[in-house]
């Protein structure tokens, strides 16, 4: 009984994980085809993305509900919780950078284009290895520092290509105008965050991994 | 009948603090930290002591008796008195205090009361195993946290799935706790009535189970009081237990009660000390133990497992102190209070 809950709270994990992966690939094919000028494709992109945000939002309470309810990994409760929710907020800035590119439909620079893509694919990357060490945090502890590592080392990795991205817009003579130049900032920032927020995720898993140790 | 309930009331309130003080050493880590519902604890823990009381408790019990033969019922309605007294005593002084201390420094006061011969080969077994259980415990612990530690690097298991083997293995470590605990420590509720209930009870022939002996009687009127002290109090020690002294996790929880456990068991099972002697094996004696003293050991092997870190060294003093300390203030207040039940209350206790 306790193990067919187990398994069910399980798959719930994984499939929630599996999202968080799944939303960084669009995001990814997303910025990919904008860049790309291939709107139709970046369109579909953004839908997919709103769906899959929503979707992993009611697992994640489905997830939260029973653990409180079947009064599941008592010990380790709020620290599986807390990895999920703010695991969560790489999937909401994922969604969120889309839809504002959707919206304020910025300028395409030829100079910038593959910084950008570069930029994005890091982020990705650095989002991969974050659900790669959050799977070690459930089943194998051993593997989450080098994940984590991996985080730490992507994150600074777009640190450096959105400072690039932003000293080209402001140093290069190719933007003129200011408001597009401090738009090409916002946009670089924004891909960042996402980096920025998995890094955040990894620096609470070096806790919880402690923490989880006998 | 009253007279003899009377009597036994002693023992019966010294059993109701054993469950409402002992059973928490075993379910309080899994019930303070909510792994276990308090009422399936409470219910597990009564069974199996009541079980491991009435089948397995005649060992320590026989021990026990070895340091005096108590003949007279009000003899030993005072021996249990002065214990229980003792570990109030020692509880509101905030020393570490244990029943089977106090009951053998209270049958050493009978001894010297009733100028009975003590027997000092027994006495010594007694001592020799309160200071060897503790350090069992640890070394059962250590070895226990290594292969645990080995299966769980090994062997992959999800955090949610580890959370419901975890939680069935603090079930199953509790039951065995508690059956080692009522076969163990019953010596020390009921072991000094055992010769003079002869007198009073008899035998009953029960269809199946066979013959009821008057121990066994005696025992399950003991493993009841446990039962009524893990029912009525041991909830509030339990959430002191699970949530304040040892912080554990469920998974180190698991192995210092099995730790505990086995070591309670070692010291109680005749059928493991026959066994051991047909293989010209040394076996352990049968004596009963502190519980408490036997979980503080495995948590202190525990902590010596993982680095030896954060060990709180001090707590073996107190133990030491108390292993002098009980027993001479048991025997001291046993003394006193023969002394009064025999004269003022014209009462034979030898």
């Amino acid at each position: 009984m306790l193990l067919s809950k187990a398994a069910k709270i399980e798959h719930g994990i994984d499939t929630y994980l599996g999202n968080v992966l799944k939303a960084s690939l669009i995001f990814d094919k997303g910025i990919r085809s904008y860049f790309e000028g291939d709107y139709d494709s970046f369109s579909r992109r953004v839908a997919e993305i709103s769906t899959l945000e929503h979707e992993s939002d009611n697992l994640r309470r489905e997830i939260k509900l029973t653990l409180y309810k079947e009064l599941l990994i008592p010990d380790s409760r709020g620290d599986v919780l807390g990895l999920l929710e703010n695991i969560d907020n790489v999937i909401d800035w994922a969604k969120k950078v889309l839809v504002h590119i959707s919206i304020e439909k910025p300028q395409v620079w030829p100079e910038l284009k593959q910084d950008f893509i570069s930029l994005s694919d890091v982020a990705t990357n650095c989002v991969e290895e974050l659900v790669k060490a959050s799977r070690a945090f459930f089943t194998n502890i051993a593997d989450v520092p080098d994940a984590l590592v991996k985080v730490h080392f992507l994150e600074h990795e777009a640190d450096e290509l959105e400072a690039r991205i932003m000293k080209k817009a402001f140093s290069g003579e190719f933007i003129t105008d200011l408001c597009q130049k401090t738009h090409v900032r916002y946009f670089a920032e924004r891909i960042s965050r996402i980096a920025d927020e998995a890094e955040a995720v990894a620096e609470r898993l070096e806790i919880y991994t402690i923490k989880r140790g006998l | 009948m009253p007279a003899v309930l009377i009597f036994l009331s002693s023992g019966l309130f010294l059993g109701w603090s054993l469950g409402a003080n002992d059973a928490a050493n075993v379910w309080g880590t899994a019930v303070g930290t909510r792994m276990v519902r308090f009422r399936k604890a409470a219910l597990l823990c009564s069974v199996f002591v009541i079980i491991g009381a009435v089948f397995s408790g005649s060992g320590a019990s026989t021990t026990l008796s070895r340091l005096g033969i108590i003949s007279e019922m009000a003899g030993a309605f005072t021996i249990a008195l002065a214990a229980a007294l003792s570990v109030y005593v020692m509880t509101k002084a905030a020393l570490p205090v244990s029943t089977s201390q106090s009951i053998v420094g209270a049958i050493i006061g009978w001894s010297i009361f009733a100028k009975s011969a003590v027997d000092y080969d027994a006495l010594f077994k007694i001592f020799g195993t309160w200071v060897f259980s503790p350090v069992l415990s640890a070394l059962v612990a250590i070895m226990l946290f290594f292969l645990v530690s080995f299966l769980l690097k090994h062997v992959k298991i999800h955090l949610i799935r580890l959370d419901s083997i975890t939680r069935t293995a603090l079930i199953l470590a509790g039951i065995f706790g508690s059956y080692s605990l009522g076969a163990n420590n019953i010596a020390n509720v009921m072991g000094v009535f055992v010769i003079s209930a002869e007198k009073v009870f008899s035998p009953i022939q029960l269809a199946f189970i066979g013959e009821f002996t008057v121990v066994q009687q005696l025992f399950l009127l003991g493993g009841l009081a446990i039962a009524a002290g893990v029912f009525s109090y041991s909830k509030r020690v339990m959430m002191t237990v699970g949530t304040g002294i040892y912080r554990l996790s469920p998974i180190t929880a698991f192995i210092v009660v099995l730790s505990s456990a086995i070591v309670l068991f070692l010291f109680a099972s005749v059928g493991l000390k026959q066994f051991l002697e047909a293989q010209n094996l040394p076996s352990f004696p049968l004596v009963p133990v502190s519980s408490s003293q036997s979980i503080v050991g495995a948590v202190i092997g525990v902590g010596i497992a993982k680095g030896g870190k954060n060990i709180n060294y001090r707590i073996l003093g107190r133990i030491s102190i108390g292993w002098i300390a009980t027993p001479v203030i048991a025997a001291g207040f046993s003394y006193i209070m023969l002394f009064v039940v025999q004269n003022v209350f014209m009462q034979k206790t030898f």
